[in-house]
């Protein structure tokens, strides 16, 4: 085919363009989160005192921390899926989740402490922790590099990682209501490895399926 | 340069509210500059330069298929060279080398260089010999013969909501296609 006729014919399948990436990420996030949750509900469940729990700042900081991680990994993933798109700066966002995390170790440490800090740190559900968010986020992860796909990242496991990252944070926010330890140590710690493990699934995957 | 880009962000608002003609004439327009950049590209891996056109056609499908990630607010030219630097990239390391791509292989591309002989392309063509019948059809029936949507039509006897299905079925799995070769 010579590239006018190639032309010609692209000009005349110049009807409505289609959906922007946001929506297409939007429905795929929506289809693929009951599959988590019911995941979550079918194995951990919230866990039994969740009312007295509220109460606990450090509760209900691992919620921050998690869905911050989830809204700049969204907010990356969209700017990521334009072609002519800079990571330099952006990638900053990925600091506010870390940011509140740090306040949260910073606000611990100034109260007196029942346990010391290993213990604190090393928790009860490590093992839990990181077989739970990660299988929890796979729907998830599928999802997002399926909505991605309807973008153009020239970047593809750049953008694959912070798909990996943004279900993570989600499965996270699942697991928090479930998991007892809620020191901001043990979610530094196992909660990052948890997600670091989505992020590099992701970019793998994100290197295959991403490429335009 | 600077009046040329404005141009095209002009006629790919316009393009992108329905207007096929400015589409067309857009499409035109970058063109020479997409073929002399990739036929750089390919100079500089140490690739025989009359291969460019199956470069410029991919890019040409990428553009049409992904042009709902331009940002009308944002020029046209940065997302264009940002979609063509890629594709060559991908173009150059399916033909095996190392290559460097300079964003200003774009940038800095005079349209009217010499127009030095281009074999013609061979990628889609061959492609499109594996669509399913019926795109394949349209597609010829628009590409090749020149029809137009509604004559398209009534040769082959469909609605033109039907034909506007399958042409747009057809570029997508021809894209598609491309892409698996790679």
């Amino acid at each position: 085919m010579e590239t006018d006729q190639l032309i010609r014919t692209l000009a005349a399948d110049n009807t409505e363009p289609a959906r922007p990436v946001g929506f297409v990420l939007a429905l795929a996030l929506v289809a693929a989160a009951p599959v988590s949750v019911l995941m979550f509900v079918a194995t951990l469940g919230v866990r039994p005192d969740v009312m007295t729990a509220m109460h606990n700042p450090f509760f209900d900081l691992k919620f921050a921390v998690t869905l911050a991680l989830a809204i700049s990994a969204v907010v990356l993933s969209l700017h990521l899926s334009r072609p002519e798109a800079l990571l330099r700066g952006w990638a900053l966002l990925l600091l506010v989740p870390a940011g509140i995390l740090a306040a949260g170790i910073g606000g611990e440490m100034m109260m007196p402490q029942r346990l010391p800090m290993m213990t604190r740190l090393v928790g009860n559900n490590s093992r839990a922790c990181m077989t739970a968010i990660p299988l929890i986020s796979l729907p998830l992860l599928a999802g997002a590099l399926y909505g991605l796909r309807h973008g153009a990242p020239t970047r593809p496991a750049v953008a694959g990682a912070v798909a990996g990252m943004l279900s993570a944070g989600l499965a996270a926010t699942l697991y928090a209501s479930h998991c007892t330890d809620d020191s901001p140590l043990f979610v530094m710690t196992w909660y990052s490895i948890a997600t670091a493990l989505v992020a590099a699934i992701g970019a793998l995957v994100g290197s295959k399926v991403l490429r335009f | 340069m600077r009046e040329r880009e404005d141009e095209w962000t002009g006629l790919m608002r316009l393009a992108i509210s329905g207007d096929n003609a400015a589409y067309h004439r857009l499409l035109k327009a970058v063109t020479p500059v997409l073929r002399a950049a990739a036929r750089r590209g390919l100079a500089r891996a140490g690739q025989p330069v009359d291969q460019s056109e199956d470069i410029v056609q991919d890019i040409l499908l990428a553009v049409h298929l992904k042009r709902h990630t331009w940002d009308a607010n944002a020029p046209f030219a940065p997302w264009l060279f940002a979609i063509a630097r890629n594709k060559l990239i991908d173009a150059l390391r399916r033909r095996g080398r190392r290559i460097f791509v300079n964003i200003d292989d774009f940038a800095e591309t005079i349209p009217g260089e010499p127009a030095a002989e281009t074999a013609p392309a061979s990628e889609v063509a061959a492609q499109l010999r594996s669509l399913p019948a019926r795109q394949r059809e349209v597609l010829q029936s628009i590409a090749v013969d020149s029809a137009s949507i509604k004559d398209t039509a009534a040769k082959f006897a469909m609605s033109e909501g039907a034909v506007r299905v399958a042409l747009h079925r057809g570029l997508t799995s021809l894209t598609a296609k491309l892409r698996e070769q790679s």
